[in-house]
């Protein structure tokens, strides 16, 4: 399926990050926006704001992050694309609601503009310290789809996938900002309408006597029908059957909580992105995301003038993690070096894959900005020496 | 090549746009790569302010100023504020009217423009940050007039559009008869130090 033209503003720009996120949504066909403006990532709200009518759709500026959230939730089952911005303290209220969408499997798009934490932490400065609670920040047990785009167009293009995704999977997909990657301007070229690949929802088609809101075949990932169009559905935060019913026993816990993990597992290999360079020959592998994926470049640069064997993985996709990938190349590297703007969380799962056939090395950093390459460097060269 | 530029002067001149512009110009019409960079501190009316612009010709990965080869400043503030972290030989732009830069230029190659007074003359001094980019356009050629002419509309409001655009082309002829096929760098300094 292709894009709705009215969302998609043809040409090259001069966007910031969070402006490439909201014309990214757009384009991906999302027309309803709830949230509540928190800095860093107020800018995506305004841009939507001032956009939506030209495409028809909704802003609503909710009276906090739990409604937003909320609102996002009713709006998908109304038949919408929908999409919820926010930072730190506002991801945080949105927990309880994430988990409610991961549970009714709602497709949906929340982007956390990270910033400097732990609570109101840094609001105009940046962070990497909400990566561990986009996977698991709400109780229970699931599995999410994580982004982390690395420049303004890179927003634009990998929100469009985040909505793909959510709707492939009707899942919650978390978009991964940052405030350096949501704050830099750089040029944006958003392509044509029948050139951005649209994956819409999957409807169910049968009729409406028949419908079982939670019944799949084969792929894991149950039909779903639009509120009001007089199909007779149930959708809870309780553990349910089939029909959408609660049904509080560990049998149908099982079978529940079995394929919201397992129709991200089962397709990881489908999900996950990434960019390699270098990779083949290195002794050292840097692996980064979000803005240290491009702070990073510098000290491999002059590492490898230094004739240093180093290569670059950068996490595109962080959940799910790419865990195949980092065990082959734990066999094949003397070190991972993962810089991060926190003070280690995703180093932790290259650790835990890399299972001691690798050493693992944090170049850490509390926040507010971003690493001085040359400290990277000295990992680099202590992991090589 | 790699060139790392800070615009400064106080909030309310349009500096953040200066950078914006200067930005879109080299990334859209220029075929360059720019990268700008918002600071989001505690600025406001009145106080210090800045952006920062790096530009290339080839991707940018860490996408922040390091130490500038150009800065621009606007007020005796920034300056002050910025003057210290400019690399050996960079050039320096200032309001001739409300930047003294006094004796520590020895290093820097020095271009000045009475911006504001201009702008003033020219019926509203909101347009001085325009008239210091076509000056800048003239005296750094770091970006072509044309890349320039092309990013200024969309990024000024509509209804100042054509003040902000004569505003340009004043500063760029300004700078232009600074350094014009006689003049070079070293020349317009001792003007500047002199003045």
């Amino acid at each position: 399926m292709r894009a709705d033209p009215k969302g998609v503003l043809t040409g090259d720009h001069y966007l910031d990050g969070d402006q490439a996120c909201a014309e990214g949504a757009l384009a991906a066909g999302c027309r309803f926006f709830a949230g509540y403006p928190i800095t860093p990532s107020t800018e995506i709200a305004e841009r939507f704001a001032e956009r939506i009518p030209e495409a028809a759709g909704v802003f609503v500026q909710m009276e906090d992050e739990l409604a937003s959230m909320a609102a996002v939730l009713g709006a998908a089952w109304g038949g919408k694309k929908a999409m919820t911005v926010t930072s730190g303290p506002g991801f945080s209220l949105m927990m309880e609601n994430i988990g409610l969408g991961v549970m009714m499997e709602v497709p949906c798009v929340v982007a956390n503009v990270q910033r400097g934490g732990p609570s109101t932490g840094l609001p105009t400065l940046p962070g990497q310290a909400d990566m561990m609670q986009a996977r698991w920040g709400s109780h229970g047990d699931y599995e999410i789809i994580a982004l982390s785009p690395n420049s303004p167009q890179e927003c634009f293009d990998l929100v469009i996938e985040a909505f793909n995704l959510s709707e492939q999977y009707r899942v919650p997909v978390m978009f991964m900002m940052d405030e350096c990657v949501g704050h830099l301007t750089e040029k944006v070229s958003i392509p044509r309408p029948e050139s951005i690949e649209i994956v819409d929802r999957k409807w169910y088609r049968g009729r409406k006597e028949n419908y079982l809101p939670y019944a799949v075949n084969g792929d894991l990932v149950p039909a779903m029908v639009k509120a009001g169009d007089g199909y007779r559905f149930h959708a809870t935060g309780l553990t349910h059957d089939e029909r959408g019913y609660p049904s509080t026993t560990w049998q149908t816990q099982e079978k529940c909580v079995h394929r919201l993990v397992n129709k991200i597992r089962q397709n990881a290999e489908n999900i996950i992105k990434v960019e390699k360079d270098n990779v083949d020959d290195a002794d050292v592998l840097v692996v980064s995301y979000g803005i240290s994926s491009r702070v990073a470049v510098p000290a491999i640069q002059q590492a490898r003038q230094q004739g240093i064997r180093v290569g670059h993985l950068r996490l595109i996709t962080v959940w799910p993690f790419p865990e195949k990938m980092i065990r082959e190349l734990a066999g094949r590297v003397k070190a991972f070096v993962m810089p991060e703007i926190n003070y280690g969380q995703m180093v932790f799962e290259v650790e835990r894959c890399a299972a001691g056939k690798a050493e693992t090395y944090l170049v850490p950093h509390g926040g507010g900005w971003v690493h001085d390459p040359k400290n990277i460097l000295q990992v680099i060269e202590a992991a090589a020496a | 090549m790699l060139t790392e530029i800070r615009f400064s002067g106080f909030g309310g001149q349009g500096i953040i746009r200066c950078g914006y512009i200067v930005g879109k110009a080299c990334a859209l019409f220029d075929n360059k790569y720019a990268t700008m960079a918002q600071s989001f501190g505690p600025e406001a009316r009145g106080s210090a302010c800045s952006s920062e612009l790096v530009v290339s010709d080839e991707r940018i990965f860490y996408p922040y100023m390091t130490r500038p080869h150009i800065l621009v400043a606007m007020s005796q503030d920034a300056f002050d504020k910025f003057i210290g972290e400019v690399r050996d030989g960079a050039l320096l732009l200032i309001d001739e009217d409300l930047v003294k830069p006094g004796n520590r230029i020895i290093k820097l190659k020095t271009f000045a423009v009475p911006a504001t007074r201009i702008a003033e003359e020219m019926g509203n001094k909101v347009i001085a940050n325009l008239i210091m980019l076509g000056f800048f356009t003239a005296v750094t050629e770091l970006v072509s007039l044309e890349a320039m002419r092309q990013a200024v509309p969309g990024s000024v409001p509509e209804r100042f559009l054509d003040l902000n655009l004569k505003g340009f082309e004043r500063g760029y002829e300004f700078g232009g008869g600074i350094t014009g096929k006689m003049a070079k760098p070293e020349k317009a300094m001792e003007s500047a130090v002199s003045s």
